[in-house]
């Protein structure tokens, strides 16, 4: 193989890594969104202790309906690292 | 060319294995793990069920029950008052339907757990099970089951211009938005689930690809987590969804 190709395809594959590290900031915005969810529901539970649970069911619930972007941003992340079709696309460009 | 740059999984595996290629009648057809492991739990639960029927067929209705009679009537009076409260009193039927897909949804996710001989290249190897439920295949198959359930259902109890009415609501111009997000349902809920078990499977195989002593140390936990209490929760919330979009679009 070409050297310079060879070298294209490294430069792909370490800005996937990059891109993949970028795509798990959508952790962030879950961990708030799952974090506002929790202190609710213990706030929910002081007020009301008798239906504890009630509220945690529903908690564990909205927490993980909240967790389905973050999954998206994990899902590209593994995308790029484990099954990455950006370098498939690279070679075949010189087949 | 498909580099895995994650080292050291050899105990888990992280991608879906072609065990066997077929070709049927000019379409190669693969043979992947998900397959294998899938119907083996599709037959365990068959069995389950058939064994319960025979030794269920002959109680005497008017003692008490007992035993495992006992457990499983608790078990499908929960299953009925659950369903009856989130779909209103017209779904009570769904019952059946939903507990037999939270029950094969968490049986796949809970397999994560077991070991189980898979045969590949006329070779028996022993290793974990991958749960099939980490294979977009699968989730995407039973999210397109609840799409289809949800137009078909919507349609039977409304009409098709009743169907229609309601996708052109709250004004007509938001059409478009509201087929998006018929869409957008199935695959949201098939990435919510092979997201979760996908993600659970590949820390698990990081781990075990750790030092021994430590990966001893740490699996049983994380094992706890990704596999039971993540495995469980996604699929009741598999289920809840589900049963929420079929009874919205019957109201």
């Amino acid at each position: 193989m070409d050297y310079n190709i060879a070298e294209g395809g490294a430069l792909i594959l370490g800005c996937s890594a990059i891109g993949a590290g970028i795509a798990m900031i959508s952790g962030f915005g879950t961990g708030i969104g799952q974090g506002y969810a929790a202190g609710k529901g213990a706030e929910a539970v002081g007020r009301q202790p008798g239906a504890a649970g009630e509220i945690t069911r529903t908690m564990l619930m909205g927490a993980a309906v909240a967790e389905t972007t973050g999954i998206y941003g994990l899902f590209i992340a593994i995308m790029l690292v484990l099954a990455n079709p950006l370098v498939d696309k690279y070679y075949s460009l010189f087949s | 060319m498909n580099p895995i740059l994650l080292a050291g999984a050899d105990e888990i595996s992280m991608e879906v294995e072609v065990l066997r290629h077929f070709n049927i009648f000019g379409i190669d057809f693969a043979f992947t793990n998900t397959l294998w492991y899938s119907l083996w739990i599709a037959f365990f639960l068959i069995l389950f069920a058939f064994i319960v029927n025979r030794k269920l067929r002959h109680v005497d209705p008017m003692k008490p029950p007992k035993g495992l009679q006992n457990a499983l009537e608790m078990a499908i009076g929960v299953l009925d008052k659950f369903t009856a409260e989130t779909m209103g009193p017209s779904g009570k039927g769904f019952s059946a339907f939903y507990g037999c897909l939270f029950l094969y949804i968490m049986c796949c996710n809970l397999s994560g757990l077991f070991v189980w001989f898979v045969v590949k290249d006329h070779t028996v190897i022993f290793d974990f099970m991958r749960p099939p439920t980490a294979d977009f295949a699968v989730t995407l198959g039973l999210g397109l089951i609840t799409f289809f359930m949800t137009q078909i259902f919507g349609i039977r109890s409304k009409g098709v211009l009743g169907r229609m009415k309601a996708l052109a609501e709250p004004v007509f111009l938001m059409t478009p938005i509201n087929l998006i997000g018929e869409v957008a349902n199935p695959v949201s809920l098939a990435f919510r689930l092979m997201g979760n078990i996908l993600a659970g499977t590949i820390i698990m195989a990081l781990y075990y690809g750790l030092l021994p002593m430590f990966a001893y140390l740490l699996t049983p936990v994380l094992h706890f987590y990704f596999d039971v209490f993540a495995g469980i929760l996604q699929s009741f919330i598999f289920m809840f969804l589900s049963m929420l979009y079929v009874s919205g679009a019957m109201e």
